[in-house]
């Protein structure tokens, strides 16, 4: 189907004096039912993974550990408004979050079988060697708030690329590090469990890993205002995404 | 032009962002209304049922739970929970060295038991060092040493139509508010199912780390059950019984922790 270069459905400049913008379709319809599932799912593991976390704030490396070993990295309970639900609740949390992990994987699942098939992930993501190449450009661009432009922008720059890989990596490595916190899944596979480090270490990588997912969604959040919010939302919900011209 | 509209956007952006995550995550979402809500809670425990059957799926061979070296077991292992019942009774039994406790075994068996901590020693026995995941995070690795629970339940012939093994505690569990939740005070049990019950690495207890078992940890008795969370390893155990269902026990959920809101099933 569409990618990000795919059919401009419409606008060709009328007689203007100005030339009328490009409207593409950018993203595809799956992409956009599975994003906003994602959001909304990640939004409840966080808040109730916090609730879970204050249960016992402190992290350890290995296979063991509880108060009176070596934290890896000791911290104070999370505010409760930050929590879901929105008071110490152990028991609530964990309905909670092993409800929408299930949601999770299955959305995830669905996104990734679909994004393969259809070359999404290879053709979209997947930085080529001149993107590689870019790389330096892109950062000072960034840091500029400068944004692509024309063509430029109707395909991933090499930073988004890198960003939403890194996402789909840490977004399996949650499932990953989350289900060998599970006794039974150790039975299970303990290799696994093994080469994570242990147990606990699993804990501190699953809480590790989300503070890096939600470092993103803060960065992915100041990018789509910087980009112009009402576009980028309209493309992530419509798919329809006006190209920024090179002039404006 | 574009970056003048764009940073203005951007403050907005950010402000209404701030204002969204001040307002809290459960608000936004009414999520606290929601847990309320009892057909909400009965979604959400849809996942229960397919948790527990993923596990039984991928766990069916039996697989056993991962035993560890001496070298590995924990200097300080946390106890939780009750960590002395107390009570005229119990006092009495700590006194007399528990010579005088006694596990019931009945229900739906064909041959009711009544053991001596030092019967149970005479035994077959079991070891195992593995590692204990409290439902709160932590971890603990301890020696175990007891008598495999199947060994007791063949003794005592488990009747047709059975399908849990309760366990009775000695202690009342009076919860700690600043954990949260419903911690009401109540009698401490347990239940598991045949499958985990059957299972060889599941024990009564009576040794921790080579020695008897102390108050804090569940002297004299306690359940190892490796596959699931701390919370179904009930301890000071005086009376199993064999059940095909929970009506009448308590709250009715099948343990103290279940009929305050905690997945029967606790493989996760």
């Amino acid at each position: 189907m569409s990618t990000p270069a795919a059919e401009a459905v419409s606008e060709t400049a009328k007689s203007d004096v100005r030339p009328r913008r490009e409207v593409i379709h950018r993203h595809p319809w799956l992409v956009r039912l599975t994003h906003w599932i994602n959001a909304l799912t990640i939004f409840i593991m966080v808040g109730s993974g916090l609730n879970i976390f204050n249960a016992h704030p402190r992290l350890y490396w290995g296979q063991a550990g509880a108060d009176f070993d070596r934290p890896f990295l000791a911290l104070h309970a999370w505010p409760d408004w930050l929590t879901i639900p929105g008071y110490m609740d152990l028991a609530d949390a964990r309905h909670w979050h092993f409800f929408f992990a299930w949601v999770l994987v299955i959305n995830g699942a669905l996104y990734l079988a679909w994004s393969l098939a259809r070359r999404h992930i290879q053709r979209d993501l997947w930085p080529t060697a001149t993107d590689l190449r870019a790389i330096p450009r892109s950062i000072s661009d960034h840091i500029k708030l400068k944004h692509p432009k024309g063509e430029a922008a109707k395909r991933y720059n090499v930073l988004q690329r890198l960003a939403y890989l890194g996402l789909l990596i840490l977004l399996i490595g949650m499932v990953v590090t989350g289900l060998c916190m599970s006794p039974g899944i150790d039975a299970f596979a303990p290799w696994l469990v093994t080469a994570l480090g242990g147990r606990q270490s699993a804990r501190t990588l699953h809480f590790l890993f989300a503070s890096a997912i939600v470092l993103f969604i803060a960065v992915h959040l100041i990018e789509v205002v910087l980009a112009g919010p009402l576009n980028e939302l309209r493309s992530m919900i419509t798919g329809r995404y006006t190209v920024p011209g090179e002039h404006d | 032009m574009g970056i003048i509209i764009t940073r203005r956007q951007a403050l907005i952006g950010g402000l209404a962002g701030s204002g969204l995550l001040l307002t809290g995550c459960s608000k936004i979402f009414q999520a606290d209304a929601l847990t309320d809500s009892e057909s909400f809670q009965r979604v959400l425990a849809a996942a229960q049922g397919w948790t527990h059957a993923t596990q039984r799926f991928l766990l069916g061979g039996g697989d056993m739970a991962r035993e560890y070296d001496p070298s590995d077991i924990s200097p300080h292992f946390k106890a939780n929970g009750t960590l002395n019942p107390g009570g005229e009774d119990y006092d009495r039994h700590v006194a007399e060295g528990f010579v005088n406790w006694r596990l019931k075994i009945d229900g739906m068996v064909a041959h009711p038991l009544s053991l001596s901590v030092a019967d149970l020693r005479k035994l077959p026995s079991r070891s195992q060092i593995t590692r204990h995941d409290c439902v709160e995070g932590w971890s603990a690795i301890g020696g175990w040493t007891g008598v495999p629970l199947a060994l007791l339940l063949r003794a005592a012939g488990i009747r047709a139509g059975a399908k849990y093994v309760v366990f009775y505690c000695a202690d009342d569990l009076d919860g700690d508010p600043a954990k949260g939740g419903d911690q009401s005070m109540g009698r401490y049990y347990e239940s598991i199912g045949l499958v985990d019950a059957m299972h060889p690495q599941t024990l009564i207890a009576y040794d921790m780390n080579g020695k008897p078992l102390d108050v804090a940890h569940g002297a004299p008795l306690r359940l190892r059950v490796e596959r699931q969370l701390g919370y179904k390893m009930a301890k000071y155990v005086r009376h199993i019984q064999v059940v095909s269902d929970f009506s009448g026990i308590e709250g009715g959920n099948g343990g103290y922790w279940e009929d305050r809101g905690y997945d029967w099933y606790a493989g996760i």
